[in-house]
C-alpha cells in the first residue's frame, strides 16, 4: 500500500496533449476513479503512472519513491488490462503465478497464494483451463486475480468492466468494489461510465480534455459539479442548466427563468449577469396549479422508468428534465408548474460555465 | 442459383489441381518406374511394377550426395543468417512508430525489384574477390538476401497480430521488454514463425540461379542437377525432379498444421 502523487504532469502525442497539468494526490487504501469521455487523457494518465508511457514533465510519486523515470517492473503496481491481456498460451494458474514466479517466490508461496486469489474471486475451479476454454467474465476475474497475487502497492485498473454485457458488469461491479475494499490496495480506476465512478468510488477525478476539472466524493460531484461539463457528464439525466437573471429592484432578489420568476433570499455577486441555474431533474417538483414562485412549463415527452417517470418540458426557451414519483404521468402538451428546490440550485457563470460562490456548500 | 455455384467452384478447383498435380504424378510416376518402363510408348499413366531402381541409381550416381548435403548445409545457414536479421526488423516494424519506418518496409520489397540475374553476376565477382566463390557461406548469404524481404514482412505482421497489452501486462508484472519478448510475445508468435522459418528453408532449397552462378565446382543440389541435365538420361531426370520437389511439399504440409490450431485457437 502506498499514496499516489501527480505532480504537473503533461503528455503530447506529436501535436496532441493528451494530459495537461495535472496534480493529482491519492491518499493511501483510497480507490480513486478517473473519469471522463473517451480521448479526456484519463487511461493516458494511468498509462504514465504504470511506465508504459513516458511523461513529457512532470514527477509521480509512488509511496516516498519517485517513480517518473521507473521501469513498469521496479513500481510496485500492477495493472487490470480493458482487454485483460490474459496470456493466451498459459493456463489460469500460469496467469495467476506469472507475477509471483517473476518475483522469484518459493513454489510454496505461489500456491498458496494462487490458491487463495482465485478463492476471492470464485475461480478455483478453472485452474487448469486456458483462456481459450472460459467465459469472457472468466477471463476478467483471471485477470483481476493476476493483478492482486502479486500484493502490489498499487493496482490500475483501466475500465475492466466495459467489456462484459450490462448484467455482469453490475453483479461485477458490487464484487469488485467489496473485494477492493477488503484488500485496502491503494486503488486506481478508469471508466468512462459515470454510474461506475459514482457507485464505486472513495472519490472521483472528473477528467476533460487532458485536465482534471473536479476531484470530489461521488455525492460532491454529482450534487456540486464544478462546471456546466461535471453536470451534463455526471448522472442520468444530466443536470438541468437554464439561462437566467437575478434582479434586485423592488421587494427582494428575483430569478427570471424560463418566462417566470421566483423569489430567493440573497444575491451576493448574482445581480445583473448572465447566468446558468443549474438543477437536478429530482431537485424540481411538479404541480398541477398555478401559484406564486413556480415556473409554468409545457410538457413534451414523459418516459415511464419504472421506478420513477422522467419528464421532459420546455420552460420559456429551455428544455428541463424533471424526476418525478411514477404515478405522476402529464400527456404531452399539458402546462404543468415547477417548483426548483431553493437549496439545490447552483449558479454558474453563463458564458465560463464554471460554478459561482457556492454558498450552499459549507464545510466542503 | 447457390447449387449452379458450388459446382462451378468445385469444377474450377479440380480442373486447377489437376493442372499442377499431373505433372507432379508423372514425375513421381517416372521415379518409381523401371527404366524400361519410362522407354515404353505409349505412356502407362498406371504403374505395372514400382521400383526403388531408378530413384536409387540418382543418388548413388556422381556428385548427388555431395550437393545433397552442401544443399542441407546451405539451407541450414541461410535461416542462421535471416533469422536473427530479419525477426528483429520485424519486430521493430511492428511495435516501434520510428522515423523511416515506412520507406524501411518499401525498400525491404524493393530488394526483390531487381531480377536475381543483375545482382548475381556483380555478387559473383565480390566473392571472388572475397576469397568466398563456390562455398557454401556464398550461396548461403544470397538465399539469405532473397529470404530476408518475406521474413521481415511476413513476421512484422505476425508480431503486430500479438497484443501489444499482452506485452505490457507482462511488463507490469516484473518482465523487461527484453523477457516479455521471450516469456510471452515469442511463445505466440512461434507457430507463425516456424511458418516463416520453413518458407526459408523452401525457398533455399529451390533455388537453383543464384547457386548455379555462385558455384563451380561445389554445386547445391537444384545446381548440380541443372548443370548435368543436358547429359542426364530421363530416368535421371525424373528421380532428381521427384528428389527436389518432396521436402518441400511435405513442408506445406507442416506450415498449415504450425498456423492452425495451437492453444486451441487460431494465432493471425
Amino acid at each position: 500500500m502506498a499514496e499516489v502523487r501527480f505532480e504537473a504532469i503533461r503528455k503530447t502525442f506529436g501535436h496532441v496533449t493528451a494530459v495537461d497539468d495535472v496534480d493529482l494526490h491519492v491518499a493511501e487504501a483510497e480507490f480513486v476513479v478517473l473519469l471522463g469521455p473517451s480521448g479526456c487523457g484519463k487511461t493516458t494518465l494511468l498509462r504514465c503512472l504504470a511506465g508504459l508511457e513516458r511523461v513529457d514533465s512532470g514527477r509521480i510519486f509512488i509511496g516516498e519513491r519517485d517513480a517518473t523515470d521507473l521501469p513498469p517492473r521496479r513500481r510496485r503496481i500492477s495493472m487490470v488490462f480493458q482487454s485483460y491481456a490474459v496470456f493466451p498460451h498459459m493456463t489460469v494458474r500460469e496467469n495467476i503465478a506469472f507475477g509471483l514466479r517473476r518475483q522469484k517466490q518459493s513454489d510454496a508461496v505461489i500456491k498458496e497464494r494462487v490458491e487463495s486469489v482465485s478463492g476471492l474471486l470464485g475461480i478455483t475451479e478453472l485452474l487448469a483451463r486456458y483462456p481459450a476454454q472460459i467465459s469472457g467474465g472468466q477471463r476478467q476475474r483471471v485477470a483481476v486475480a493476476r493483478a492482486i497475487a502479486i500484493r502490489s502497492d498499487v493496482l490500475l485498473m483501466d475500465e475492466p468492466l466495459s467489456n462484459l454485457d450490462a448484467l455482469l458488469r453490475m453483479q461485477m461491479r458490487a464484487e469488485l468494489k467489496a473485494l477492493l475494499h477488503d484488500l485496502g490496495t491503494t486503488t486506481i480506476y478508469v471508466t468512462h461510465d459515470q454510474t461506475e465512478a459514482l457507485s464505486m468510488g472513495d472519490r472521483i477525478a472528473v477528467m476533460n480534455q487532458g485536465r482534471i476539472v473536479q476531484v470530489d466524493t461521488p455525492l460532491a460531484v454529482y450534487e456540486h459539479p464544478s462546471d456546466k461539463f461535471v453536470g451534463d457528464f455526471v448522472g442520468t439525466p444530466p443536470m438541468n442548466f437554464l439561462a437566467a437573471r437575478v434582479e434586485t429592484n423592488g421587494t427582494g432578489p428575483t430569478v427570471r427563468v424560463g418566462g417566470g420568476t421566483f423569489a430567493i433570499e440573497q444575491s451576493d455577486g448574482l445581480a445583473n449577469r448572465d447566468l446558468l441555474l443549474g438543477i437536478r431533474a429530482e431537485a424540481i417538483t411538479v404541480e398541477a396549479e398555478p401559484a406564486d414562485g413556480l415556473i409554468k412549463a409545457g410538457v413534451v415527452v414523459v418516459e415511464p422508468l419504472g421506478s420513477h417517470n422522467l419528464i421532459t418540458a420546455r420552460a420559456g426557451g429551455d428544455l428541463v428534465k424533471i424526476s418525478v414519483p411514477n404515478h405522476v404521468s402529464p400527456e404531452p402538451g399539458d402546462d404543468i408548474w415547477l417548483r426548483f428546490r431553493l437549496g439545490q440550485i447552483r449558479w454558474l457563470d453563463r458564458e465560463s460555465g464554471k460554478v459561482l460562490a457556492d454558498s450552499s456548500r459549507s464545510g466542503v | 442459383m447457390k447449387r449452379a455455384q458450388t459446382v462451378g467452384l468445385y469444377t474450377l478447383a479440380i480442373v486447377l489441381a489437376a493442372w499442377t498435380l499431373f505433372p507432379i504424378y508423372l514425375i513421381t510416376l517416372g521415379a518409381f518406374s523401371t527404366q524400361d518402363a519410362i522407354y515404353t510408348y505409349p505412356l502407362q499413366l498406371w504403374p505395372h511394377h514400382v521400383s526403388q531402381h531408378t530413384l536409387g541409381f540418382f543418388i548413388h550416381s556422381a556428385g548427388t550426395l555431395p550437393s545433397l548435403q552442401r544443399s542441407v548445409y546451405v539451407l541450414l545457414l541461410t535461416m542462421a543468417i535471416a533469422l536473427p536479421v530479419g525477426l528483429p526488423a520485424a519486430y521493430a516494424l511492428a511495435r516501434f512508430n520510428f522515423h523511416g519506418a515506412h520507406t524501411l518496409r518499401l525498400s525491404v520489397v524493393g530488394t526483390r525489384a531487381f531480377p536475381i540475374i543483375i545482382l548475381a553476376i556483380p555478387l559473383a565477382a565480390s566473392f571472388i574477390r572475397w576469397w568466398i566463390d563456390d562455398s557454401i557461406l556464398a550461396v548461403s548469404l544470397l538465399h539469405a538476401a532473397l529470404a530476408l524481404p518475406f521474413v521481415v514482412l511476413t513476421c512484422a505482421s505476425i508480431f503486430s497480430g500479438v497484443s501489444v497489452e499482452l506485452e505490457e501486462a507482462a511488463m507490469t508484472l516484473g518482465c523487461t521488454r527484453l523477457t516479455a519478448f521471450a516469456r510471452v510475445i515469442l511463445p505466440l508468435a512461434l507457430p507463425g514463425l516456424a511458418a516463416s522459418a520453413i518458407f526459408v528453408v523452401i525457398i533455399s532449397w529451390n533455388e537453383v540461379f543464384a547457386a548455379a552462378t555462385v558455384t563451380l565446382l561445389h554445386p547445391t543440389l537444384p545446381a548440380h542437377i541443372v548443370a548435368v541435365l543436358n547429359q542426364a538420361t530421363l530416368p535421371y531426370r525424373f528421380a532428381g525432379g521427384f528428389f527436389l520437389l518432396v521436402p518441400p511439399v511435405v513442408m506445406l504440409f507442416f506450415i498449415r498444421r504450425f498456423l492452425f490450431g495451437m492453444w486451441g485457437q487460431v494465432i493471425k
